[in-house]
């Protein structure tokens, strides 16, 4: 099984990293969606709700699996997508690159490496303690966890704010050049739509880093 | 002008290349950077020492025979232009000038300079044409072609297969150049009949090579000296899904 996936060609490998890319890109609105209902001044009232109906509905259920196996392929194929890059040029250059392309693109594996050790401190704060993999020490009522109040607590340290600020202007980074390459490697690609699309992408990857950041902020200052 | 230049001297395929450093003197600006190497070459036989390998052959910019990255973008600091388009203009007196050759698993140094290139022909055999039988030449207006499309054609197939696009990128990708060659038959009747077979074909020989993946950097376009569009490489992935679903 593993052999095959490395033997895919290489436009069925970008077709792959495209499509759990767009995907994820998809889930990251919805999950940006439930993070601000942590601005509303509730007592986390709506927030626990969403987490509630996240981790108990049938059908988001299912969607988690596909979101798990999106994310397993996209950094799989990006891992093997690299390797088999680096091979592809076994003695390198002595003069550093200096053609000019778009900044971002060249460092999609480094942004992407950061964001998979975001990606891992966060399951341990939150989805690692949802399906009991980490102790869940904050509860309410039966003894599900609080994801207020865990988020309240993460927020509180002002280190993990700002390395939170950080990690998801990375993402941000990444999304930039992410959403539109999505695209072209999908092959959809047109005169007329793609500047949409490249400006669309600039637009999205500002809306998700900037409204996940709003939030430790908010906490850091206003509460 | 006086000049400092670092060339890559490899001996063989096999041989572990270093770089040496070498002056030369009153070059003239108007003067090609080909015959820049070429004053440089005759220097080196004077002193009975071996002359420095390079690719060229027509000198007018359209055969893609010449390469050299040359201060880390292949075919030099002039945009739009191969080698032996780029002229000493371009460099002020007293620089140095590092030139390497292509560096890709399916490039293989020959000698110094000069690649293996043979990579793209075998692309080429495995796809990159039309199958015709032979006879009378159709008439010319008896296959109605869309203006928009010949020309996008034509565009693509203004690839001169230099691989700067391979050189320039941080993959070692091929696509730019397989794209272009997919395109330009795939989007004329002629050529829509076999396109199928052909990019499959085409894009499994690139894999089977040892080219990287492309990572949509978009430094093949930025480098083409034809300014092939990486919009083609679009239009290969789309072929392939095409080909691969139908």
């Amino acid at each position: 099984m593993s052999m095959s996936l490395v033997t895919l060609s290489s436009v069925t490998k970008k077709f792959v990293m495209a499509f759990a890319g767009i995907f994820l890109m998809v889930f990251l609105v919805v999950h940006l969606a439930i993070n601000l209902c942590l601005l509303r001044n509730d007592g986390g009232e709506w927030f626990n709700a969403a987490a509630h109906f996240m981790g108990t509905n049938y059908v988001v259920k299912v969607f988690e699996i596909v979101l798990m196996t999106g994310f397993l392929i996209h950094i799989f194929f990006g891992i093997l997508l690299q390797i088999q890059n680096w091979m592809a040029r076994p003695v390198r250059y002595m003069v550093t690159n200096k053609t000019t392309t778009p900044f971002l693109s060249k460092y999609m594996i480094y942004t992407g490496g950061i964001v998979f050790i975001f990606l891992i401190i966060h399951f341990m704060n939150f989805y690692f303690r949802e399906i009991g993999l980490v102790a869940n020490d904050v509860t309410m009522g039966e003894g599900e966890p609080n994801f207020y109040q865990v988020t309240i607590n993460l927020f509180s340290n002002t280190t993990y704010s700002i390395l939170y600020i950080v990690l998801i202007a990375t993402l941000g980074f990444h999304l930039n050049h992410a959403f539109q390459a999505a695209f072209q490697s999908l092959g959809l690609n047109h005169p007329k739509y793609t500047p949409c699309i490249k400006g669309f992408s600039t637009v999205y990857s500002i809306i998700i880093a900037v409204g996940f950041c709003i939030i430790p902020i908010f906490f850091m200052f206003f509460k | 002008m006086d000049l400092t230049l670092k060339i890559w001297r490899q001996e063989n395929p096999k041989a572990k290349g270093k770089f040496e450093t070498y002056k030369v003197t009153g070059i003239s600006t108007e003067c090609s950077f080909l015959e820049m190497l070429d004053i440089l070459n005759e220097t080196l036989i004077d002193k009975v020492q071996l002359p420095i390998n390079f690719d060229h052959d027509c000198r007018e910019g359209i055969c893609g025979m010449c390469s050299l990255y040359i201060n880390g973008r292949p075919h030099g600091p002039d945009d739009e232009v191969t080698t032996c388009q780029l002229h000493m203009r371009k460099f002020k007196d007293g620089d140095t000038i590092v030139i390497e050759p292509w560096r890709s698993k399916a490039f293989p140094v020959i000698k110094d300079l000069m690649i293996n290139r043979n990579a793209f022909d075998e692309i080429i055999q495995a796809g990159g044409y039309v199958s015709v039988t032979t006879g009378g030449i159709p008439d010319a207006n008896s296959i109605p072609i869309n203006r928009a499309d010949a020309e996008l054609a034509m565009d693509a197939a203004a690839c001169i297969g230099c691989g700067a696009c391979v050189a320039a990128c941080k993959n070692a990708s091929a696509m730019l150049f397989v794209a272009a060659k997919v395109s330009q038959f795939a989007l004329l009747p002629q050529g829509k009949m076999e396109a199928q077979a052909r990019v499959e074909a085409m894009v499994a020989k690139m894999d089977e090579l040892g080219f990287g993946n492309c990572t949509n950097t978009y430094a093949c376009e930025a480098e083409c000296p034809k300014q092939i569009s990486a919009d083609n490489i679009a239009r290969m992935n789309r072929e392939f899904f095409c080909a691969k679903v139908s």
